[in-house]
Parts: structure tokens; sequence; C-alpha cells
């Protein structure tokens, strides 16, 4: 499995109320909160980004509230994968619990630019930034996670144990 | 090597002898929580299982708290959904408006989280209920649903900062100054998966309240939770108000730790977050003036008794600087009686504050005190993200409920001392 998209590019500690912020929090419709994705910290995103794209932010990338409503917006806005130098847990897991994928690289996350072509590929954990020509090797995941990922979220994994 | 208090509490319920950091482990679940704006993905989540009951109709609890009374149709309709859903399997803790608390105050208050039990919530606020000794943490809607009809979660066991604090806190410093404290100087991210164990004989100088203020907070250092040791003063909470037997686990002697921090609570000073990161604290007296336009006291941070206690003391005979607008929200309807009975009430509306019913309301720019582009408010809430209360470019101020009440006096963020207390 592979993603390739444009890059857009963030800072240290987004988090879940820029994502989504709590005043669209009374939908719960994935593609109405898709149309509110990263507003408070990029007003332009959901204008901009297409089907494919991928979010590269530095540490801490989804702290704050626990709302799974962040991951599924991004998700829902088209992104195919957040590379973070760092998530916030309760983020990760709800990533993993949603089928969005998300990998730790603090190197990648470091050197890929704004508007950067990269590819994701999952089962190796290689990220490569298309526009500067480098590669990264970015953390895989625990196979009890990938059996999450590969049943497309935990209630998929539930239903088949 | 020994296990922390985190780690015994997780291998109790994962029914293992020993867990490491770092080891994934699928444990048992004593409750599963959530509000009106995550319970409704987790009951779409839960229709999607081949499961269709709960696994224990006991142990879950449903508190519609974020947007109650409903703020608008949307809302309604998603208190709807838990209200159905809790009808329809005869969920034992379900609170409609009019019993229902902000959570993290209620569901100790009902005895429904005590010393040993390990907790889930669609809720970051979660990890409040170590200050009772449970495991308690965090978790989004899936996970809620998967808890619901499993009773299980899995887990990556976490390391630990061991927090020694020694000594008293000074008079007007409380819970949400030594919490403050920490955050800036470990950083929003600086307990990131792990736990923050709180150790040491200060301990004893700390009201429960204090406790639940900065168990609740861990999850603004990125901890997966926040635990603190059962003493007398734990037990007692717990005799009070639960029927359910607890289980006290201890740390080992030789558990092993990713650090050590010693705080001196008498050395902690009435502090302030500024915007936009918990991380950036000042200590009030340090601070040149800014002028703010609201202050509110409340939330499952600062809406307890002792919050209300200690903000009424202060607000006694004064009145709010004009233009201000000060709201007070006892975070659950006994907490609420309680300061009717106090008079505390009464001191609110004489000093010219608005005195809510629970809700989490501001405290996520949800509604009751929406902030304008340009405004100022400092707040006993936990955080104070761009946008968080309202406009993006508002401004939020997280502090104690004594320096919000003598902020509410002068209309700029000062503390007791400034205005001669």
């Amino acid at each position: 499995m592979k993603a390739e998209g444009s890059v857009f590019k963030y800072g240290d500690n987004v988090d879940t109320d820029v994502i989504i912020p709590a005043r669209y929090l009374n939908s719960s419709d994935p593609k109405e909160l898709a149309l509110h994705c990263m507003e408070d910290i990029d007003k332009d995103f959901i204008k901009n980004v297409k089907k494919g794209d991928i979010i590269v932010a530095n540490k801490n990338f989804g702290c704050g509230s626990s709302r799974e409503h962040a991951p599924i917006a991004i998700k829902v806005a088209g992104v195919s994968c957040v590379i973070a130098e760092t998530f916030a847990r309760i983020f990760y897991r709800n990533a993993i619990n949603i089928g969005l994928p998300i990998i730790e690289c603090p190197e990648a996350a470091k050197a890929i630019a704004n508007g950067d072509t990269v590819c994701v590929d999952f089962d190796s954990g290689v990220i490569t930034d298309k526009t500067t020509g480098k590669s990264f090797q970015g953390q895989a995941f625990p196979e009890f996670m990938q059996k999450i990922i590969k049943a497309e979220g935990l209630v998929n994994y539930i239903n088949e144990k | 090597m020994g296990m922390t208090m985190t780690q015994k509490i997780l291998a109790a319920h994962a029914g293992l002898d020993e867990v490491k950091a770092g080891q994934l482990i699928e444990a048992d679940l004593d409750l599963v929580l959530g509000n009106d704006i995550t319970s409704p993905v987790a009951i779409h989540e839960m229709e999607k299982m081949t499961v269709k009951t709960v696994f224990d109709k006991d142990k879950i609890a449903l508190v519609p708290d974020h947007f109650v009374p409903n703020k608008d149709i949307k809302s309604a309709e998603h208190c709807k959904c838990v209200r159905e859903f809790a009808m329809k399997h005869d969920i034992t803790n379900y609170f409609e408006v009019g019993q229902m608390g902000i959570e993290h105050a209620l569901l100790p208050e009902q005895g429904l989280t005590v010393a040993g039990d390990v907790i889930i919530g669609a809720d970051s606020h979660t990890c409040t209920y170590g200050a009772l000794g449970a495991f308690s943490t965090g978790v989004g809607s899936t996970d809620m649903a998967a808890g619901m009809a499993t009773g299980k979660a899995w887990f990556k066991v976490p390391s630990a900062i061991q927090f020694v604090l020694t000594g008293k806190l000074n008079t007007w410093v409380s819970g949400k100054d030594v919490i403050l404290h920490i955050i800036g100087m470990i950083g929003v991210d600086g307990a990131l998966y792990q736990s923050m164990e709180f150790t040491g004989d200060g301990i004893a100088n700390l009201s429960m309240d204090d406790r639940f203020t900065i168990a609740n907070m861990a999850i603004e250092a990125g901890a997966k939770n926040g635990i603190f040791p059962v003493d007398d003063l734990a037990r007692q909470y717990m005799n009070e108000h639960s029927k359910r037997p607890f289980k006290e686990y201890v740390a080992d002697e030789d558990a092993e730790y990713d650090r050590v921090i010693e705080i001196d609570l008498s050395t902690i000073k009435p502090t302030v977050s500024f915007p936009h990161l918990p991380e950036n604290t000042h200590t009030v007296d340090s601070i040149e003036d800014i002028a703010i336009n609201q202050v509110v006291i409340g939330s499952c941070t600062n809406g307890r008794l002792d919050d209300l206690r200690c903000a009424a003391k202060i607000l006694e005979g004064k009145k709010v600087a004009k233009g201000l607008r000060v709201i007070v929200i006892p975070a659950t309807q006994a907490i609420y009686l309680k300061a009717i009975e106090e008079g505390l009430v009464q001191i609110f509306i004489n000093a010219g504050a608005v005195v809510s019913t629970p809700t989490c309301g501001p405290c996520l720019g949800g509604y009751m005190g929406i902030l304008a582009e340009g405004e100022r408010c400092v707040s006993t809430t936990n955080r104070n993200f761009v946008g968080r209360m309202g406009h993006v470019n508002s401004e939020i101020y997280l502090a104690s409920p004594a320096v919000a009440a003598a902020s509410a006096v002068t209309g700029k963020i000062s503390q007791p001392a400034d205005i001669g207390m």
C-alpha cells in the first residue's frame, strides 16, 4: 500500500481544536466535519487539498481533545497520510482505530517542505520526498496495530475476531 | 525490576503477574465513559459491530455535558441519540439534564470511580480519576464503542515520570498552580505516552479537589495518565461517595522511572498560562498589566466546591470590574446546591457575576461565553489553544480560581495580594 501527494506542512503542537473547531462538533457527519478541517490554522486548506495529499508536521500532532472527529475530518478531506515528528497519544490511537495512516519520522518531518511531492510506502515505512530526492525510514507499526489497520479499523478487527 | 503504580494496576487487569513499559496488553475495564459529543460517534460505530449488546450496563456512564441544556437543534439530536441508546440498553449511569454534571466532577462524586479501577473515557480529561488512585485515560469514540461492546481495551504499558512533592502550598496557591507550574517546566509533550506518578509527603497537604485538578491536566503535558497514591483523605472521600470496594496499589520500591522531578510546594506562586499553549506559564507577580474582557470560573478542572469557595472568599463584598463578564459554573448539581446553601451563589450574584447550570460550554467554545475578536479571558479551564473559546484572534489565560476571582475585581490579570488579600 502506498500514498502519494502534495504536502501541507505545519509546525509543533497542532491541536485538535484547530484541526476541527468545537463549534462544529454539534455535527458528527464526516463530510460536514471535513468541510472545516484545519480551518483555524489554515483557512484555505479545504479549498486547496486534493485527494491523496499528505500532512507533515513537527512534534505532538493532534494534542488536546480526544475528539475522533479530528482524524475523521482529515481522512474524509482526502488526506492519505499524516507524517509527524511525534503524535499526541489519543490522536495516535484514534487514527489507527479509524484507518487513517500515520507515521512517526522526525527526520522526514524536519526535512520535508510545504508543497513537496511525497510518497509513502506503508509496508516498508519508507518515505520519499520526490521533490528533493531524499528518502527517510519511518517507524513501522507494531504487528498488533498492523492487524487493526489491515482490517481497516478496530470495529472490523473486533468483528473478525 | 519493579513496577510503577500504573503498571501494577494494568498488570492486574490484564491477568498478568508483571508488565513492562512498551508491552502491548489487553485489559479488563471497570468503567467506560462518553459524553454528548463523543458518544454519538461511538454509538454509530457500535451499530457496525456484530456484538449488539453492551458488556455490562452498570459499567458504562453516559453524561451529556458539553452542549447541554441543548444549545441548538444539532446538539439536541446528539443528546437524543445518546438518550435513546441509554434507554435501549438500560444503561444504569445515564445522567439526564437535572442530574448531570461535568463528567469528571460528577463520576467521582457519584462513587463510580475508585482506586484500582481501569477506566477509559471518550474525553481527554478522563485522566482526572487518577486523583483517587485509579488508572484512567482518554480515548476516542471507536475505543469507547469497543469498550462498551467487549469490556476490554488495548494499551501500550507506559513508562513514568515520578513527581516527588514536598512542603505545603501558600495561601491562595492551589492545585491549578501546581499543575500549570509542572506543564510550564516539562512542556505540553513533556510526558508524552508516559504516566505522571505523584508521590511525596507534600501530597498529604493537598485537598482532594487539588488532586483532581492536578490529575485532570496530566493530558495537557501529553501524559497517558496522572496518578496519586491512596491515603487517608482519598479513602475517606471514597467511603463517603462510593459503595464499591476499592483496591489500593502501591508502586514497587525498585520501580523504574524515566525521570524524577522534585517539587517543593511552598515555592510555587500563583501562575498563569499565556496564549496559546498551557506551557506558556508566567507567575502573576512577574507580568505587566493585561486587561481582560471575561472571566470563567468552572470546568472539569476547577468547578468543584473548593474552587467556588475560594472564588467567593475573594469576591465577597466586592464588585466585578466595569464592562467585564464573569461566568461561574458549578460543575455538578450537588456542588451547585452546596454553593447555594453556603451562600456562595449569593456572593457571586451580588458581585455582578452570572451563575450557570453545569456545562462544559465556554471551555471548548461551545456556548455560554464565546469570545469576540481581540477579546481576552482569564479562565480556570484547561486549554488556551487558538480559537478554543471563540474567535481565532481571541486569547485565553489559564489560571486558578483565586487568580480568576482577583482578576474579576480589577479587570486585569491579578492575584489576591493585588487587592490586599
